[in-house]
């Protein structure tokens, strides 16, 4: 037996490494999609069932829209990676869970087709789909888009009420007892989804990690320069207020849409930080992540220009320094 | 100084399990060995010998065909049958000298040398370039040519690389357990050849109790240190090792001797010191035959020429049938469509796999997931050098340091849409390289 299967026959053979890791793109797709459930999950157990239609509709209507394009341009359907799943799931926890049908169906529709299929697919969109599909939404739907009543009560959301001087209960807003869209109230719901990804070696801090720590610095510097005090109940009410948890770890951590080099990953995070605080403080609305995440997403190609790293063993180029290694060797 | 450890790398499934508890076993071979005359990087040996000599246990059957070159040396006894093209496994036809074992193992008359310590370093250095020692790790690169640096006296380390990094391979570890004084007495008799030098074993820590059994051989050498290193791949990769038992850098364009230091694999310290203290010529070394596929996965002392196919015989043959062989580890090795190729200077291990990762996926679209970033030792970009090579774009990936690659395949294990970044990368430094050339 062995004389027989060791003889003659030809062997597969490839350039090296012959050996994979095993992760794919599309199990990385179904763990984002994983970590995003408790903060849907949450959203759904918060709005009721109407939550869960919008989740629905939207991840519908991107997974249908993938399919169809593809099928009606005749390339491979890549549906499977999962992809248009996490798309959809964003754009629905970013909706209020009031709005028409048809507003997550057109979301979902612009996302897809528009940002990502016009662009290449896969890979090739300059924008976050979601959130783009969001600001579409916010310019076509304003009124629809920021109505956030329960209860047929229209209520404010904090973040309004603490733009307006108002107090607002900081345990509500960590918890996700408040108004807002379907996936962004539960701040702890959503550390936990991000703790997952963190865990699986999917995300890491550098984005999100700088985010936070200069969207905090921002306000702080802003309020002192206001001649206001530094209050941690403001402080903390404005982290765990609006989009901002949701941004930090699912959307501006896109792996398409950010820099691939890693002083361009903080100076991206450093980027829509700054800019959320920017568009919170000044702007006329209350919020801004998602404007700020879609403006560090166009800036992504530049940032990966300047922070292209020098490889490995090539010298400075200033001159003192190599001069310095010379003489140590 | 010391940072135990480089940017990046990988931890891929290591299967050194297989057969690190297996004793190096002596394999006899059969009657046809194959000694291609590039064994080596340099210029090929010349055949000294024609069809019809007899040749012994020693006999020198190719000489050096350049500065940088290696003699090839007959490991059987028996009749030269001639001189033909024979495939290698890379692939290519090599000119090779076929002996025919006539199974006596007559040797020539060794002629012992002085001992090392009455030596002068010209004689040492001649020593290891007439016993055709080269590096043993893989590159083949002359021993004796890189024990000559234009200025012997700038090097301040010579480094033992034992971290035997590559998956799957376990001949480093069972030399280091079973031939630690032979190991020791290479890395000293090599530190000898430069008057500042000091000598450093270094050992990743999956392999501490090798590193214990080094300490204790070594006794109290002022002049030899043994390091014990993260275990993490590629971290016996020539800079990187430099760098993590050092903290010196050097780039592609940079010889190891520009940062004071001169490396060595564990099997071409044992050749050395068989070369300088019993005269005896590069012959053997250790093969681990592993993988999934291997009944009996085992480590071998071999003879150079012997045959793949008779070494895999040994080892009880195949459990089921192999989707892949690789002769080498998974992540450098070269993946071989034939049995029939000779055991070369080179040659660290056959390795078996039932499962062709490679083959499972095809590429699909970059994510920019920074993955590939995230793990180049080399601080490379390897998604955007991918897409030049892909694309063509030459002074982009000149410019964007494509040369400095290492080719150690992190790039390609970590991608999760299975793009093939380290073969891109790799074919247009080949196009590149052949430029310079020209």
């Amino acid at each position: 037996m062995n004389e027989e299967n060791t003889s003659t026959k030809l062997r597969r053979v490839s350039s090296n490494p012959h050996t994979r890791s095993a992760v794919t793109t599309s199990n990385i797709m179904f763990w984002v999609t994983v970590a995003l459930l408790p903060a849907a999950g949450y959203g759904v157990y918060h709005f009721g069932i109407n939550a869960l239609i919008i989740l629905l509709l939207s991840v519908a209507s991107t997974v249908i829209s993938e399919f169809v394009y593809e099928k009606a341009m005749k390339k491979p359907v890549t549906v499977g990676d999962l992809s248009a799943v996490v798309t959809g799931l964003l754009l629905g926890m970013n909706l209020p869970s009031t709005v028409m049908w048809y507003v997550p169906v057109l979301g979902g529709i612009f996302a897809i087709i528009v940002v990502k299929m016009l662009f290449g697919g896969l890979g090739q969109n300059f924008m976050n789909p979601a959130l783009a599909a969001r600001c579409f939404l916010l310019i076509s739907f304003p009124a629809a888009m920021t109505d956030f009543h329960t209860d047929a009560v229209s209520q404010a959301t904090p973040l309004t009420a603490l733009k307006n001087g108002e107090s607002v209960n900081v345990l509500n807003m960590v918890l996700g007892n408040i108004p807002g869209t379907i996936g962004e109230t539960s701040m702890v719901a959503i550390v936990i989804g991000a703790c997952i990804l963190i865990l699986l070696g999917i995300i890491d801090l550098r984005i999100p990690g700088s985010m936070i720590v200069s969207f905090v610095a921002f306000v702080v510097i802003v309020r002192l320069a206001g001649g206001h005090s530094i209050n941690p109940a403001y402080i903390s009410a404005q982290l765990a207020g609006g989009g901002l948890m949701l941004g930090a770890f699912f959307m501006a951590t896109d792996y398409v849409t950010s820099p691939i080099t890693g002083k361009g990953k903080y100076i991206f995070g450093i980027f829509i930080g700054i800019m959320t605080g920017i568009f919170r403080m000044f702007g006329n609305a209350p919020e801004g992540v998602s404007y700020a995440i879609v403006l560090g997403n166009l800036l992504v190609p530049l940032i990966e220009k300047w922070t292209l790293p020098r490889a490995f063993g090539i010298p400075a180029p200033v001159k003192k320094k190599a001069e310095k290694e010379n003489g140590r060797s | 100084m010391a940072n135990r450890t480089f940017f990046g790398g990988i931890h891929p499934y290591d299967g050194k399990e297989l057969s690190k508890d297996k004793p190096i076993k002596t394999i006899m071979p059969g009657s046809e060995l194959v000694y291609p005359v590039s064994q080596h990087i340099g210029a090929p040996a010349k055949p000294v010998v024609q069809k019809g000599d007899r040749v012994l246990v020693g006999t020198k059957i190719a000489e050096a065909g350049g500065f940088v070159s290696a003699p090839i040396y007959s490991t059987v006894s028996g009749t030269v049958k001639g001189i033909e093209k024979r495939r290698v496994v890379t692939g290519n036809m090599v000119d090779s000298i076929i002996i025919e074992n006539d199974g006596t193992y007559e040797e020539i008359e060794w002629v012992k040398p002085a001992p090392p310590e009455e030596l002068t370093t010209e004689e040492k250095i001649n020593l290891i370039r007439e016993a055709g020692v080269v590096g043993m790790g893989g590159a083949g690169f002359p021993t004796a040519v890189k024990l000559s640096p234009k200025e012997p006296d700038k090097i301040d380390y010579v480094i033992a690389n034992c971290s035997e990094c590559e998956p799957y391979l376990t001949s480093d570890y069972r030399r280091m357990l079973e031939n630690p004084e032979l190991l020791i007495d290479g890395l000293r008799i090599v530190v000898s050849l430069f008057p500042h030098a000091r000598g450093i074993l270094a050992v990743e820590d999956n392999k501490s109790d090798a590193a214990k059994i080094l300490r204790e051989k070594l006794g109290n050498d002022p002049k030899i240190q043994v390091k014990v290193l993260q275990t993490k791949y590629p971290e016996g990769a020539e800079r990187m090792l430099i760098y993590a038992c050092t903290g010196r850098q050097i780039n592609s364009s940079m010889l190891p001797a520009d940062a004071g230091c001169v490396v060595n694999n564990v099997d071409t310290l044992c050749a050395v010191s068989n070369a300088v203290r019993e005269g005896k010529p590069l012959m053997e070394r250790i093969v681990t035959i592993t993988g999934d596929a291997i009944k009996n996965p085992q480590n071998y002392r071999v003879r150079i020429g012997m045959n793949y196919r008779d070494l895999i015989e040994d080892a009880g043959g195949f459990v089921t049938e192999p989707a892949k062989i690789i002769s080498g580890g998974p992540m450098m090795g070269f993946a071989i469509f034939d049995l029939d190729v000779p055991t070369t200077k080179t040659a660290s291990a056959i390795t078996c796999l039932t499962k062709d990762a490679v083959a499972e996926y095809e590429p699909s679209a970059c994510i920019s997931c920074a993955k590939c970033v995230d793990v180049c030792p080399e601080k490379l970009i390897p998604k955007n050098l991918a897409d030049a090579a892909e694309n063509g774009q030459e002074e982009r990936f000149v410019a964007e340091y494509g040369m400095e690659c290492c080719e150690c395949g992190c790039c390609s294990y970590i991608c999760p849409a299975r793009r093939q970044l380290t073969q891109l990368i790799k074919g247009m430094r080949r196009i590149q390289l052949a430029k310079r050339r020209k």
